[in-house]
């Protein structure tokens, strides 16, 4: 456990986490990208969710819809990730302190868990229900879990912001 | 030239027995600030994949009217839950937007995307299958795209940008 808390002070000590800390433009700056691409992340999420549910786009096979959207999905992630590395580890003390980011790293993993689960049992048979306007259970209720998670891990992620000071 | 009345109008406001209510509430400006973000990704997103086909990026197997006919009519119904609560937001804490520059660029860039979102939906629902045919036309779609794309970006710097000039 201290090799982590190590490495989380020689994170928090770089000089690339001092400039974060110390400019005035730089961490509102990140912060805006980080908004942008979660705003991207979980909008791009929600229609590929939603026509899991059977609420959207039924029209169109699941699997086209997943697999045209999900490209947006991971682009916004890698950004969402990098940018909130940096955020991080301008207070990585702090922020692992804060109850609110921790319950959003460890939604943001269960959202993890919840997709590699649904191409376990779910995803083998897709092409079965590729065309059906509502795809079976399991399918259905990985989109709601989906859903779920992501509203919460918003929500934690602003509650941080009211929870504990920048700087 | 408008800051005494803005002022005046903001004391006013947060004197209103509604504000009063959300000021002393300490989770409903949290709360509403979540579900005006929840509202941000679902209009931004629609926009950048409606944006998005249009480059010929992403979904190029469906119709470029089938994206848009899909994804712009939900920006409508959600941009009424953002004023909604982008409303309330300025009655809880009514001078942090109300006497703040940058709230103002929000606002020009939200009019230029409202605007521009309604020149893309009459373009591509106008005339979907010509726009290969039409060069012009595909041209200043496609440059609608990038502006979109642009203004959208700018409503979201400024959203974020207002935590950090409110006067106080």
């Amino acid at each position: 456990m201290s090799a982590f808390w190590n490495l989380i002070s020689l994170l928090e000590e770089s000089s690339l986490a001092d400039s974060i800390r110390e400019n005035d433009l730089l961490f509102p700056l990140i912060e805006s990208i980080h908004v942008l691409a979660i705003c991207l992340v979980v909008g791009s999420i929600l229609a590929v969710d939603l026509r899991l549910v059977g609420l959207a786009w039924v029209r169109r096979p699941s699997q086209d819809v997943t697999r045209g959207i999900l490209p947006l999905t991971w682009g916004a992630f890698v950004v969402a990730v990098a940018s909130g590395g940096l955020l991080f580890i301008s207070n990585a003390t702090k922020y692992l302190g804060n109850g609110f980011f921790v319950a959003k790293m460890f939604l943001i993993a269960a959202a993890g868990v919840n997709m590699l689960v649904f191409h376990a049992i779910s995803g083998k048979d897709a092409a079965k229900w590729d065309n059906d306007a509502s795809p079976p259970l399991p399918a259905r209720l990985a989109g709601v879990v989906s859903i779920a998670l992501w509203v919460a891990v918003v929500a934690c992620g602003r509650w941080i912001g009211f929870t504990m000071e920048p700087g | 030239m408008f800051h005494a009345p803005l002022l005046a109008f903001s004391k006013w406001l947060a004197a209103t027995s509604l504000s009063n209510t959300i000021q002393t509430t300490g989770w409903i400006i949290p709360a509403l600030q979540t579900i005006h973000i929840l509202a941000v990704a679902v209009v931004f997103s629609s926009a950048m994949l409606v944006n998005l086909r249009i480059w010929r990026l992403l979904q190029r197997d469906v119709p470029v009217s089938d994206v848009a006919r899909r994804f712009l009519p939900a920006i409508w119904l959600v941009l009424i839950i953002l004023l909604i609560t982008g409303g309330l937001l300025i009655v809880g804490e009514p001078r942090r937007s109300l006497l703040n520059t940058t709230f103002y660029f929000k606002m020009a860039f939200l009019t230029l995307a409202v605007l521009l979102t309604i020149g893309l939906q009459w373009s591509l629902a106008a005339a979907p299958e010509n726009l290969n045919n039409k060069p012009g036309r595909r041209i200043a779609v496609q440059l609608a795209a990038v502006a979109s794309t642009l203004v959208w970006c700018g409503v979201l710097f400024a959203g974020r940008w207002i935590a950090y000039t409110q006067v106080g």
